[in-house]
């Protein structure tokens, strides 16, 4: 590839799909690794990718150890280009330490996510970034930290969940709040038992509609937030979901005496560019893409029950 | 102040309140525990009874013919058991089932509305408590009915 494409930030870099763990029927988690595109033993690939350029040829093998290109800070997300489909932002949803892949979490509820959705282990697509605001995990050093997340919003929030406890010492009471449809589609559920087993986490799930396997919670996330101990004068709430969920746990974290000065969201809007140039993802003055997805309640919380935005 | 006084004005439902009406209020009280498993109200039962959970957690469920019981929501620490005690015809509508053993305060209801119409002071200070917590579970039952999970991807 030419450094002038190598450069041009619209051009995705490809990716293998290296591992597909279903989440339930419409939900995905997918592991990927940069493909090589310097293999000794084939001639590269043309200079302008045509469509068809994009089949990579099984010479191009994944690196057996994959380069250290693939930091990025807890919050931030990803272009995934489904060729011939089309673009999504995705965040990244896996541990910020681990450099040697990327992960992400995916739902399909429109053409190009559900392409995603059904790609195979071994499937190539195209990834820019990572772009946008991350979680303020460093200035959340020294406090309680809450999180709040409402059905697949767990995703973008897991990678400040992984930072936080992998250096747990650094912080006050963790609490992690999680709310979920029912319980066949709680999300990384795995995950969320080895993390109530801890001593020094305070989980709790709610289900806004139980069944008769579930002994735990019903009702809405929010509603949690009352129940669980931390130092709202001392504390920083981190909260995603969808906007509705949202807007109820920043009223319920007030309630609790937040300052909406260390309550962040991680907002959803249409992008397309990812790089603050289209407008697409405009919300009131921000760009969610540039200026977020992260972003505090001070500075966006009047806008959150504005229809208009 | 006496024992079970002093546990009620501590409750957050009656955190603040007057002196002289937590004495009236605590009249009506008594300490109680539910094992797991326990009922605390019975759908159709007479509203006798409401409670003011201190520990554990409460199922209100609605059950079906043929079908396992329904839990719509769950109740824990600080929250109160039961709001049909205050209108008329006074009688629970679903069933509150102690998921495990619940350390409560039970409230007589005809005590606790006697007094209030005798003491309007008490009456209102008590309405006003009643219509934040409903107004609350109203808010939480309306975005729990939309579902907000079925849609997009954040």
């Amino acid at each position: 590839m030419s450094a002038v494409l190598r450069d041009d930030p619209f051009v995705p870099q490809l990716y293998r799909v290296t591992r597909r763990t279903p989440e339930g029927a419409d939900t995905v988690t997918l592991e990927l690794v940069p493909v090589s595109l310097d293999p000794p033993a084939v001639s590269a690939p043309p200079a302008v990718p045509a469509p068809e350029a994009f089949l990579v040829p099984s010479e191009f093998s994944t690196p057996a150890t994959a380069p250290a290109v693939l930091s990025f800070q807890p919050g931030q997300f990803n272009m995934l280009y489904a060729f011939g489909v089309g673009e999504i932002a995705v965040s990244l949803s896996g541990d910020p330490a681990d450099r040697t892949r990327i992960v992400h979490t995916v739902r399909a509820v429109g053409a190009v996510s559900s392409a995603i959705v059904a790609m195979d282990a071994r499937a190539i697509m195209g990834i820019r970034g990572p772009y946008g605001t991350p979680w303020p995990v460093d200035e959340a050093r020294g406090r309680d930290v809450v999180f709040v997340a409402g059905g697949l919003g767990l995703a973008p929030l897991r990678p400040a969940i992984y930072h936080v406890l992998t250096h747990r010492d650094l912080y006050g009471k963790v609490a992690i709040l999680v709310g979920m449809r029912n319980p066949a589609e709680i999300l990384y559920r795995p995950l969320l038992e080895q993390w109530r087993a801890r001593l020094d986490v305070a989980l709790e799930v709610t289900v806004d509609r139980s069944d008769p396997t579930w002994h735990g919670h019903v009702g809405v996330v929010p509603s949690l937030v009352s129940r669980v101990d931390f130092d709202a004068a001392n504390a920083i709430a981190m909260v995603c979901g969808p906007e509705i969920m949202m807007r109820f746990t920043v009223n319920a974290l007030s309630d609790a005496g937040m300052p909406p000065e260390r309550v962040y969201l991680s907002m959803e809007r249409n992008m397309k560019c990812a790089i603050g140039l289209c407008g697409h993802c405009q919300f009131g003055p921000s760009f969610v893409c540039k200026d977020g997805p992260v972003m505090s309640v001070r500075r966006i919380g009047s806008l959150l029950a504005v229809r208009e935005v | 102040m006496a024992g079970l006084e002093k546990i009620l004005l501590q409750h957050p439902f009656f955190r603040g309140l007057e002196t002289r009406l937590g004495a009236l209020v605590a009249g009506c009280c008594r300490n109680v525990l539910f094992e797991a498993g326990g009922y605390l109200l019975r759908e159709g039962a007479a509203a006798q009874e409401f409670y003011l959970v201190r520990q554990g957690s409460v199922a209100l469920e609605v059950s079906a013919p043929g079908r396992p019981a329904i839990v719509f929501l769950t109740l824990g620490k600080d929250e109160i058991v039961g709001a049909s005690w205050l209108a008329p015809p006074y009688r629970w509508t679903c069933d509150a089932r102690a998921v495990n053993p619940v350390h409560a305060l039970g409230i007589d209801a005809q005590c606790l509305r006697n007094k209030c119409e005798a003491d309007h002071d008490l009456g209102y200070e008590l309405l006003k408590r009643c219509q934040s917590m409903l107004i609350r579970r109203l808010h939480a039952t309306r975005l729990q009915l939309l579902d907000v999970y079925g849609g997009a991807s954040p």
